[in-house]
């Protein structure tokens, strides 16, 4: 039983937690390849979704996933409204309380931003990516895809690859992982490696071929030019030579190694864009189908755990 | 007026005594020391020391007065045991000029019970470009002048502005840390600061700012303060400066010397500070720096942030923390620890800083100004930031345990803490 109010990281969460999540995900997939994909989860319950930074696949699968479970969705593009008018956060999650929303689905562009709000409002709130801090959601989806189809969870070795410094979905994948027992390696330029992810229970390296050696699972992050200043990387053609993931370098891996990537994708900087396609090895539109899955248990759960809550609060009363 | 006060651990920073007696005062000045017991006010056998030099408290005047005025910093002081505070002069306007000094000592004289010895600006509107009439500024009482938390970034104009303040005599105060580096970081490197996903930067950058400061003060002869050295990294470099008979001081706040990275955890942003937490590591290796003498001073970097400018994600979040009058609190957990004693405490928060600043306080001795506390060590209290007199209640130590009050605060031998009647 999910007893947290929020899902505001991988970090806060145990094994069992995580399991949890993921079987009740296996259900929402089998749902989701119905004719009928409506179920009554959320029904009478009102999502915010509010994205003060771009997005399209998470807010779009998001607004899906609620939809579906029968929710009231509603979106805000938080980047072009009160932020520019100089509101500060916490008054806008103020303002958003009083229209008393249940489910908050929030991403931001600085890391902790999320779990500020969640300290001012009553409602459950999905951290939907924060800085470059956390993004769980994407490490359960992918969590969810591995599980799939390698049959398990634990045991695996998995090569987390590129730039590794601006990406909250590596560092969510690093603590879930982590969490399920499996050998997790960083591979990157060193440029692009956080101090001291070395010492988070990871193995770090520069070099392809070591990091892909035997890996049951390559993930391929995306190159952020748009964080970078003061270059971190020569070009995009020595990154591509060097990290950047083809057939050769992926014949280091496990013969049935799959591979991933959390989107949107660089062809030709991070991934070969025929690898990306190849459906013997990828998994990158599994994991946009696990996506709407795993959010939807997400929200189930954290919308039973408001429905105990106001029931407790009920007899009390 | 004649004032004896008798039975007081006398804690003398200049000769490192820690003894029983009588102290005397008359007309403002220390007029007699004495080891025997006499008729007079009764300590209790608690420490009379000398008060605090605090170097680098901000008031918000002018600008920020919602954050602090001359009449909370003034009463924060007194309550704190610091009989002096240098300010700093990186206010809105920045302090950079002799007219704006003028106004700024008026006020305070007027207002503040404790004494206000102001800093100016070294460059014109603290941009780096241009110095400022550092001569003019000396003769409206200036004591030292420095950009505040902004590191002159040009170095041929800190070199020029170096060389006219060394023929004055003039003080500069620097805040070493490389700014490109440093830009937008807001934690220290580490596993940490990556776990939590926030920019950061590794201290080498204090190191390398502090390098370049001393081949500057080495080309200059200036007098050159660094206001806070808080990492392993940068002693190497001070030793060497002193070595070398270069006129180098350096100081830290107290804050860095009781709390660490860890601190940050959970994105708790009035542990935000410039610069920021260091590692345990770091921390131990300034707290025997400080006792070796390599570091000079412990001041509190005083600087209050209303509740709007910490209730932010940390990365938009303003650093700083209110330090008046937890300085002597969290100062003695060091003591308590065993790390320091009292004199060498009185070293780094009194005796130190006036001889910095040419005064004649900061010392028990027979003609020196009675500038004094009285207070209790070993006294215990949950601090409630809710307390505290200063306007910003941005203490990193709310409800935290804390040991050491201060029971009297006298200014040239007036009673200014507590507050007398009428």
């Amino acid at each position: 039983m999910l007893t947290h109010r929020h899902l505001l990281g991988i970090e806060g969460l145990s094994k069992a937690e995580i399991t949890e999540i993921l079987d009740l995900s296996e259900r929402y997939v089998r749902q989701n390849r119905q004719p009928n994909k409506h179920s009554d989860a959320l029904a009478g319950l009102t999502q915010i979704n509010m994205f003060f930074e771009a997005s399209t696949r998470t807010q779009s699968s998001f607004e899906i996933a609620g939809k579906r479970l029968g929710a009231d969705v509603m979106n805000m593009a938080m980047a072009s409204s009160s932020i520019s008018k100089g509101e500060t956060l916490i008054d806008t999650a103020m303002t958003l309380n009083a229209m008393h929303p249940d489910l908050l689905v929030v991403r931001h562009p600085n890391s902790g931003a999320v779990a500020l709000l969640a300290e001012k409002v009553n409602c459950a709130v999905l951290n939907a990516g924060d800085g470059q801090h956390e993004h769980p959601t994407q490490a359960l989806l992918d969590a969810l895809t591995i599980r799939r189809a390698k049959g398990r969870l634990h045991r695996l070795t998995i090569a987390i690859c590129g730039d590794i410094a601006h990406s909250r979905v590596a560092r969510s994948n690093m603590f879930l992982l982590g969490k399920m027992e499996n050998r997790v390696r960083l591979v990157g330029p060193r440029t692009l490696m956080p101090a001291g992810v070395d010492q988070l229970g990871v193995e770090v390296t520069d070099d392809m071929e070591a990091g892909l050696k035997d890996a049951d699972v390559v993930m391929m992050l995306r190159l952020q030019r748009e964080r970078m200043d003061g270059g971190f990387i020569p070009s995009e053609r020595e990154y591509y030579h060097r990290w950047g993931l083809d057939a050769a370098k992926l014949s280091h891996a496990k013969p049935d190694a799959i591979v991933m990537h959390p989107g949107p994708m660089n062809r030709g900087v991070e991934i070969d864009g025929v690898l990306a396609d190849d459906i013997n090895h990828s998994v990158i539109r599994e994991q946009v189908e696990m996506g709407v899955a795993v959010r939807m248990a997400v929200m189930d759960l954290l919308a039973q755990g408001l429905r105990r809550q106001e029931n407790e609060n009920g007899v009390m009363a | 007026m004649k004032l004896t006060l008798t039975n007081a651990r006398l804690i003398d920073p200049e000769s490192g005594t820690d003894t029983l007696g009588t102290l005397q005062i008359e007309d403002g000045i220390i007029i007699d020391i004495s080891e025997g017991i006499s008729e007079g006010i009764d300590c209790e056998g608690k420490c009379l020391a000398p008060g605090i030099i605090d170097i680098g408290v901000k008031i918000g005047e002018p600008g920020e007065r919602h954050k602090e005025s001359f009449r909370t910093a003034g009463l924060s002081a007194a309550a704190g045991g610091v009989t002096t505070m240098v300010t700093r002069p990186d206010t809105t306007p920045a302090i950079d000029s002799p007219e704006m000094l003028d106004f700024f000592r008026r006020r305070a004289a007027e207002i503040v019970p404790v004494n206000v010895l102001p800093m100016a600006a070294l460059t014109k509107g603290r941009n780096g470009n241009e110095m400022t009439e550092i001569s003019f500024l000396c003769d409206a009482g200036a004591v030292a002048f420095t950009d505040g938390d902004r590191p002159v970034t040009n170095p041929k104009v800190l070199l020029r502005a170096m060389i006219y303040a060394s023929d004055l005599g003039a003080l500069v105060i620097a805040h070493p840390q490389e700014p490109t580096l440093s830009k937008g970081a807001c934690a220290t490197s580490g596993p940490l600061a990556t776990k939590l996903g926030l920019p950061a930067v590794s201290p080498m950058a204090e190191r390398m700012q502090l390098e370049r400061d001393l081949a500057l003060v080495e080309m200059s002869g200036a007098r050159y303060h660094a206001d806070q050295i808080t990492t392993a990294h940068s002693l190497p470099a001070l030793q060497r400066a002193k070595a070398a008979g270069l006129n180098v001081t350096a100081g830290i706040s107290a804050h860095h010397l009781t709390l660490n990275q860890f601190d940050i955890e959970g994105y708790r942003t009035f542990f935000k500070l410039k610069p920021p937490l260091r590692s345990e590591d770091d921390r131990l290796a300034m707290v025997e720096a400080v006792a070796s003498g390599l570091i000079d001073i412990i001041c509190s970097m005083h600087t209050p942030q209303d509740e709007e400018s910490k209730r932010l994600p940390f990365e938009l979040a303003a650093s700083g923390a209110v330090g008046l009058e937890t300085l002597l609190p969290a100062c003695l957990q060091l003591v308590h620890a065993e790390y320091l004693d009292l004199p060498t405490l009185f070293r780094s928060l009194s005796l130190n800083p006036a001889k910095l600043l040419g005064l004649d306080s900061g010392r028990l001795a027979v003609g020196a100004p009675a500038d004094l506390i009285l207070f209790d060590p070993d006294k215990p209290f949950v601090l409630n930031r809710a307390d505290l007199l200063s306007k910003s209640k941005n203490t990193p130590y709310d409800l935290r345990r804390m040991q050491g009050r201060v029971l009297r605060t006298f200014v040239a031998g007036k009673q200014v803490f507590p507050a007398p009647q009428g």
